[in-house]
């Protein structure tokens, strides 16, 4: 019988001090790298090559998922407001929604699957295969050589790719709106202007980066950690997308209740 | 100078391995490392260069403590011990040449000479022209020759080789044994050889420790094992279970 169900209280402690273990394990492993971000001379020469695979070519994942988004959004927005709000309302709606939260969430949910799932696998497969042995013995440091350059790559390319899904998102609501909708051009940018702050592409681009920050945290966390052959490394890959879109939505949560 | 291990203890959990290992390996010389699979043979390795960290007692290289060396004292350290992994640990992504390379960049050497290292590294392994290829283009012994080439590209004072030939036919076993010998003799590498291969244990080896128990149980030159009176060690080396298990009872 399942122990949750045998003796919950023991399984609920036990739980407990393994997360709490976890986030600890974590914490080192943070404190480390922050270290290792000191030898510059290590990561600076392969950031950008990381830069390139880990932003660029998310490029078309993000945009597509971006262009659906906008597009659905305009379609329901004037399924709601129907002879109840103004038309141009869509454009607030679109523009809102896209720039605080749909833009940077699902970009980040699905460079969790796509980044984080990659940096885990690779990483994993380095540990076990021991590759990363390899690089000690050959005098490199493996945080500064293998996790500082892709964590560095992803707080610099998640706002970059956030901010062209948020661009796109909109063009995809704007698109819809000036073809399907009874909405003028002029209309979908007076609403689109209306509640527009500067801040909110702050928001935005500080919640990419966040999210760039620990999409490949957790993937290298958990790449470096793994422990066994292929079965290990899948485990691994697995926690990493699980840990990592959780912990996205914790912080859209969070950047939500300190900015806004 | 020289690599001296000083009762040196290691447990994985209730899993003792290491209990309390001393050993010297004297400056230019080669020792095989032999013992039954599991025994701790690559743990002591890897506490070598601190890939491990024991749980007590001292390892030395070159008269310094490891365990109390700091992040940039220890890379200075494994760069003057060169590492030769079991299935070679070639970067997979990378070519032959930027494999064998690597070291070499990391202590920022020219590139023009970075070129006639790594040209000269593979020579010595025979395994010229093969600059270009991958890792997964090459068959298990080539992988293992490229390991070695990458191990003393930077011209290594020290290389420890663990089970270089496990998996290998016998010619290709005898090829790694040559260039074990070739190291030691060309390049005047001290060596420790991890191995539970006799034969190449008695090829490329000047002295022979024997692992068992948590401790070294034999050790001495290879004539000197071979005549050993010791039941578990004439077990081993003659691969004779029966007289073994008749000395563990």
């Amino acid at each position: 019988m399942n122990q949750a169900w045998t003796s919950p209280a023991a399984w609920v402690g036990r739980s407990a001090l393994e997360t709490a273990g976890g986030f600890g394990r974590f914490g080192g492993f943070a404190s480390s790298v922050v270290r290792s971000a000191g030898d510059v001379g290590t990561w600076s020469r392969l950031l950008i090559s990381h830069m390139a695979r880990l932003g660029v070519e998310s490029l078309p994942i993000a945009l597509f998922i971006a262009a659906f988004t906008g597009i659905v959004l305009a379609l329901q927005a004037s399924y709601t407001f129907t002879g109840a709000i103004p038309l141009y309302f869509v454009g607030v709606l679109v523009g809102k929604t896209m720039i605080l939260e749909l833009g940077p969430v699902l970009t980040g949910l699905a460079l969790a699957g796509r980044v984080g799932a990659n940096i885990a696998a690779e990483i994993g497969t380095m540990r076990v295969t021991e590759q990363i042995d390899a690089l000690e013995t050959l005098g490199y440091d493996p945080l500064a050589y293998l996790v500082v350059p892709r964590v560095l790559a992803g707080i610099i390319m998640f706002p970059v790719v956030v901010a062209f899904a948020n661009a796109i998102g909109i063009l995809g609501g704007w698109i819809t709106a000036i073809n399907l909708l009874d909405m003028s051009t002029p209309q979908f940018v007076r609403g689109l202007r209306l509640f527009f702050v500067q801040f909110d592409i702050q928001y935005s681009l500080i919640k990419a980066a966040s999210f760039g920050l620990s999409v490949t945290a957790i993937g290298a966390y958990y790449g470096f950690h793994t422990m066994g052959g292929a079965a290990a490394v899948g485990r691994s890959t697995t926690q990493a997308v699980v840990v990592s879109s959780m912990m996205i939505l914790v912080l859209d949560a969070f950047w939500a209740v300190v900015l806004l | 100078m020289s690599i001296e291990l000083h009762d040196v203890r290691k447990a994985f959990g209730t899993n003792v391995i290491l209990n309390g290992v001393s050993l010297t390996v004297e400056e230019g010389e080669t020792l095989a490392v032999i013992g039954y699979s599991g025994v701790g043979k690559s743990v002591l390795l890897k506490s070598i260069v601190r890939l491990l960290e024991p749980d007590a007692g001292d390892v030395y290289v070159d008269g310094q403590d490891v365990s109390t060396l700091h992040r940039d004292e220890l890379y200075d350290l494994r760069r003057r011990v060169g590492y030769v992994f079991q299935f070679a640990a070639l970067f997979d992504s990378m070519t032959v040449f930027d494999n064998v390379a690597m070291g070499l960049r990391r202590v920022r050497m020219p590139e023009p000479e970075i070129v006639g290292r790594v040209e000269e590294s593979l020579q010595l392994v025979e395994m010229s022209g093969y600059d270009d290829r991958l890792p997964a283009e090459l068959s298990g012994g080539q992988r293992k020759r490229i390991g070695l080439a990458r191990a003393i590209a930077s011209r290594p004072k020290y290389v420890l080789y663990d089970e270089p030939t496990t998996g290998l036919d016998p010619v290709t076993t005898a090829v790694i044994d040559g260039l074990i010998i070739k190291m030691a003799n060309e390049l005047n590498v001290t060596g420790v050889v991890v191995t539970h291969d006799m034969k190449s244990a008695y090829r490329v080896a000047d002295r022979v420790a024997m692992l068992y128990d948590g401790g070294i149980r034999f050790i001495g030159t290879p004539a000197e094992i071979q005549q050993a009176e010791d039941p578990v060690v004439r077990g081993f080396i003659e691969g004779n279970p029966k007289l073994a298990q008749e000395a563990v009872a």
